[in-house]
């Protein structure tokens, strides 16, 4: 009656050990690391890039205990902090700008757990301190942009198809375009229809005059914040990259909003310096270079800018990208910045099939752009991003002609060169203003606090009820307790494997899981009891204990499983990690509270034929 | 060991009266100190900043709260917490106000105060996120309870779902009176033990009437009254111990866990307390109330011949 197949136990077996594998890496706890990573794409994260974290810290006499190399950095761990700081500086230093040199913590677990992907729990902010931000897009400065950007784009095209009309205004969120008479009217209506698809047109013609509107469908309304939200995400990645923090999180949350999170951050101040940054990107004149075919060429004054003789208003940079080093003396004056930015793609010119990057300007930087080069063809244009208090000249083309709120930069030696620039200069630009609506922030000193509290209290009342257990069953309450560690184990292993996040909340949601779910084991313990008082024999009370107490196990968890996923679901932040220790904990507590304590129970009394006593108290 | 053992079944059902009288009470009074104390929400749903700092010697909260003034935070509350070295600023949102860079300002003229302070948390929740961290745990709340009925409807009659849920919900009115009374600080994370409780206790609700209806079946001759009296007698040691065994993990977080946790610990101690009341001497009058029978339970024949247990 009391036996289990042994295809049972091996399932229980195997679990077990899979579960601890999993949950073994939380026993070695984390090192001081610090880690390597490129901050341009060109630049790659390969062998010879080892070599050289190698040797610089070879030459200072630094020994990290394991040095390695994946897909996307180089980890160096240490025996403490202290090595940890040193290294970080001297790897800065030997490094330069190019790389990222972040602070990090590694697991110490052996390899071969690595290898198999174990690793240990993943911390929120509350546990290992940092920064939480969460940021609000104006989504109606958005909008206000692109129907700016509409407005001069309608006028450009019925100037090019040479329809006659009497103004283009804006009211609220509709365009409104007003003709002379009815037939300029629907041509212009039929010209405009065919360029821009993503607007509904009606004629609104009253007693007095011609007139038209046109509104962005909803559909283009979504596409258009989705990518306004897109580009803020890219910016604040290349943002990011600035401060230096080893495991960023930034993603998107909800229609308008951004997280970001900083593992390790203290210096909130300079972290919302440099995410609320508007713009990075700024298009300025080149008053000299030595580029003969253009206009300013001027090998003098470049010479006399080298030697310190700097005209007002300008200053001398260099055009470093791609192997070149080219000394160009740039107007301080601003013609447009990356705020004036809608778009910048990578595309293949039909013309000369040559890669180009296709730019767009809002009405503002269109103007701008308009008055700078009616003058100016043939002179160069810089496009500058300011990156770290740093100026880099991403590129510095001739202007070919008057250009307005949409143009190409040519001159691309290949689709990759084309990408990267459109990259950066979208990267320099916010599509939309942000605001912090939320902000949390944990030092570190807290952090470790928390865990030891979160730890500490879950020790002692495991501690308090093992010892009430096995006073109170005996044989029984032992093996509840071997269950209820089973238990842990396994929701530690499970909240490895899936590197949930675990928080402070989540931490007690371990707690109270297992003080929970000893309630399965006590149901079945005092059924049990039950049927003994009652003159069952001891094999027969086991079986019918187990059975009967199953259906109550199932129904209790199943009304504190509704709560963990309202709670996921309309939950936040730390609560989210509470509700999805809880839910977790209920299938493991299912799996060790019945099945691992009647695999104990039956391989202690299954065997036995005759038994009169059960150890249960 | 053996704590419970009851020879005889203890007639609840008789001090019906007595205990509803008594939940009535402390129901009317607990949404009594909710209208009239109203709760202390916290900035996770009133929006604004709270800081917690640390000084290496007692704190002058005086001379704090005077720094506070002097940079125009008039309502912002200072107080020790934990230890005297700590204190913790909370400043409500204000719509002029300055936002995320409020708690700059604070620490740098802590700071001009005394060098040696250091922030160890920041908390800015923006008005508007606050609202909607409240609209959400209402909701949370609204789903959990409706989550809760459905089931009950579907593994029980109406009459226990009913039960249950009234039983139920009246601990977490009386959980919600006591931060009322008490102004204790109600957080995003009371709010998630708060429902924790409620599904803890349903559970507790649900083992009682598991006993009632599969004593239906088995005590064919017994009075109502005696069926629910024997049921709740029978789960009783259940009951203490596996709330005792719950506690002890809440008590260790209660005293251990620090001050994020504690009012986490505290809600569920309340509730746990209640629910015990609740799920034995709440909602099993309703459900004599209710005018519970055999014979919502035994309908066809047939089907219940298969569902008798062994």
């Amino acid at each position: 009656m009391n036996h289990y197949p042994l295809w049972k136990y091996l399932i229980i077996v195997s679990m077990l050990a899979l579960g601890l594998v999993y949950a073994l890496p939380n026993f070695y706890g984390e090192s001081p690391a610090v880690q390597v990573m490129p901050l341009r794409s060109q630049l790659k994260v390969d062998a010879a890039l080892l070599k050289r974290v190698e040797d610089a810290l070879k030459s200072a006499q630094i020994n990290p205990e394991v040095l390695t190399l994946d897909t996307a950095a180089i980890k160096a761990r240490f025996a403490d902090i202290d090595t940890q700081g040193k290294a970080k500086d001297i790897l800065q230093a030997q490094l330069g700008e190019d790389y990222m040199v972040a602070l990090n913590l590694q697991p110490r677990s052996p390899h071969w757990l690595a290898s198999l992907n174990a690793l240990p729990m993943y911390l929120g902010l509350d546990l290992r301190g940092g920064v939480h931000f969460m940021l609000q897009v104006d989504m109606k400065h958005v909008l206000d942009k692109a129907l700016d950007t509409a407005t001069s784009d309608f006028r450009a095209t019925l100037r090019e198809q040479n329809v006659p009309y009497a103004g283009v205004s804006r009211e609220g969120n509709t365009l409104s375009v007003r003709f002379r008479d009815a037939e300029t009217r629907s041509k212009g209506m039929s010209e405009l229809k065919t360029r821009f698809g993503g607007m509904d047109f009606n004629d609104t013609d009253s007693s007095s005059e011609f007139r038209l509107t046109a509104a962005f469908k909803l559909q283009e309304e979504q596409v258009i914040q989705k990518a306004a939200v897109q580009q803020n995400l890219t910016t604040l990645r290349n943002r990011v990259n600035e401060l230096g923090v080893a495991e960023p999180v930034i993603q998107q949350q909800g229609v308008d909003r951004i997280i970001v999170q900083l593992p390790g951050m203290q210096d909130t101040t300079r972290a919302e310096a440099i995410l609320g940054r508007t713009a990075t990107l700024q298009v300025r004149m080149v008053e000299a270079h030595l580029h003969s075919e253009a206009r300013d060429y001027s090998p003098e004054k470049i010479e006399a800018a080298k030697r310190g003789i700097i005209p007002a208003g300008t200053e001398l940079l260099y055009s470093r990208r791609d192997g070149r080093d080219e000394p160009l003396l740039l107007s301080k004056q601003v013609v447009f910045t990356g705020e004036n930015l809608t778009g910048a793609d990578a595309s293949i010119d039909q013309q000369n099939s040559g890669s180009v990057v296709s730019v767009k300007l809002d009405a503002k930087g269109g103007i701008a752009m308009k008055n700078a080069t009616r003058e100016g063809v043939k002179r160069r244009m810089a496009v500058v991003l300011i990156e770290k208090g740093v100026a880099e000249i991403l590129t510095a083309p001739t202007i070919q002609s008057e250009l307005s709120n949409r143009f190409q930069i040519t001159g691309m030696r290949n689709t990759e060169e084309a990408n990267d620039l459109a990259l950066l200069m979208r990267a320099g630009a916010l599509a939309a203003p942000m605001e912090i609506v939320e902000k949390r922030t944990v030092g570190p000193s807290l952090g470790a606090e928390n865990i030891a509290r979160g730890f500490h209290s879950t020790q002692i009342g495991f501690v308090a009820i093992s010892i009430f257990m096995i006073v109170y069953y005996l044989m029984f309450g032992g093996v509840s307790v071997l269950a209820l560690g089973a238990n842990l184990l396994l929701l530690v292993a499970l909240l490895s494997m899936l590197q949930a996040t675990l928080t402070l909340p989540g931490m007690a949601g371990i707690a109270l899981t297992l003080g929970m779910a000893i309630d399965s084991n006590v149901l079945i313990n005092e059924r049990i009891r039950e049927e003994l008082r009652n003159g069952v024999p001891p094999q027969t009370a086991i079986h019918v204990g187990y059975e009967n107490a199953f259906a109550t196990i199932l129904d209790s968890n199943i009304t504190t499983l509704i709560v963990g996923v309202a709670l996921f679901m309309f939950g936040s932040g730390p609560i989210r990690g509470f509700a999805v220790v809880l839910c977790l904990g209920i299938m493991t507590s299912m799996f060790s509270s019945v099945l691992v304590s009647r695999a104990m129970v039956n391989m202690i009394y299954g065997r036995k034929v005759r038994l009169a006593k059960v150890s249960i108290g | 060991m053996e704590l419970f053992r009851f020879k005889h079944d203890i007639p609840f059902m008789s001090y019906g009266r007595l205990t509803t009288t008594i939940s009535l009470v402390t129901f009317i009074l607990a949404v009594f100190f909710l209208a009239s104390k109203g709760l202390n929400f916290g900035v996770d749903f009133t929006g604004g900043t709270v800081m917690e700092m640390h000084y290496s010697q007692p704190a002058d909260l005086n001379k704090v709260r005077q720094e506070l003034t002097d940079i125009g935070f008039h309502d912002a509350l200072a107080q020790n917490f934990g230890s005297s070295h700590d204190v913790l600023i909370q400043v409500p949102a204000k719509a002029n106000a300055s936002g995320s860079k409020l708690s700059e300002d604070v620490l740098a003229k802590l700071k001009s105060g005394d060098a040696s302070v250091e922030m160890r948390r920041v908390e800015f929740v923006g008005p508007q996120v606050g609202r909607e961290l409240f609209d959400n745990g209402a909701i949370a709340l609204l789903m959990v309870s409706l989550g809760i009925v459905i089931y009950l409807w579907i593994r029980f009659e109406w009459k226990f779902g009913l039960a249950a849920i009234i039983a139920n919900l009246h601990d977490v009115v009386i959980i919600l009176g006591f931060f009322a009374f008490f102004q204790w600080e109600f957080s995003l994370s009371v709010l998630a033990a708060v429902l924790a409780v409620l599904g803890y206790s349903v559970n507790e609700s649900v083992v009682v009437f598991d006993r009632i209806r599969e004593n239906f079946r088995k005590m064919r001759k017994s009075e109502v009254s005696h069926i629910i009296d024997n049921a709740i007698t029978r789960t009783m040691s259940r009951t203490i111990i596996t709330h005792g065994c719950t506690q002890m993990m809440v008590t260790a977080m209660l005293f251990l866990g620090g001050e994020t946790l504690h009012y986490f610990a505290l809600a569920l101690t309340i509730g746990i307390l209640f629910s015990i009341y609740s799920s034995v001497l709440v909602a099993s009058p309703l459900l004599m109330m209710f005018g519970v029978s055999r014979e919502d339970f035994i309908k066809p024949e047939k089907t219940t011949a298969e569902e008798v247990l062994p």
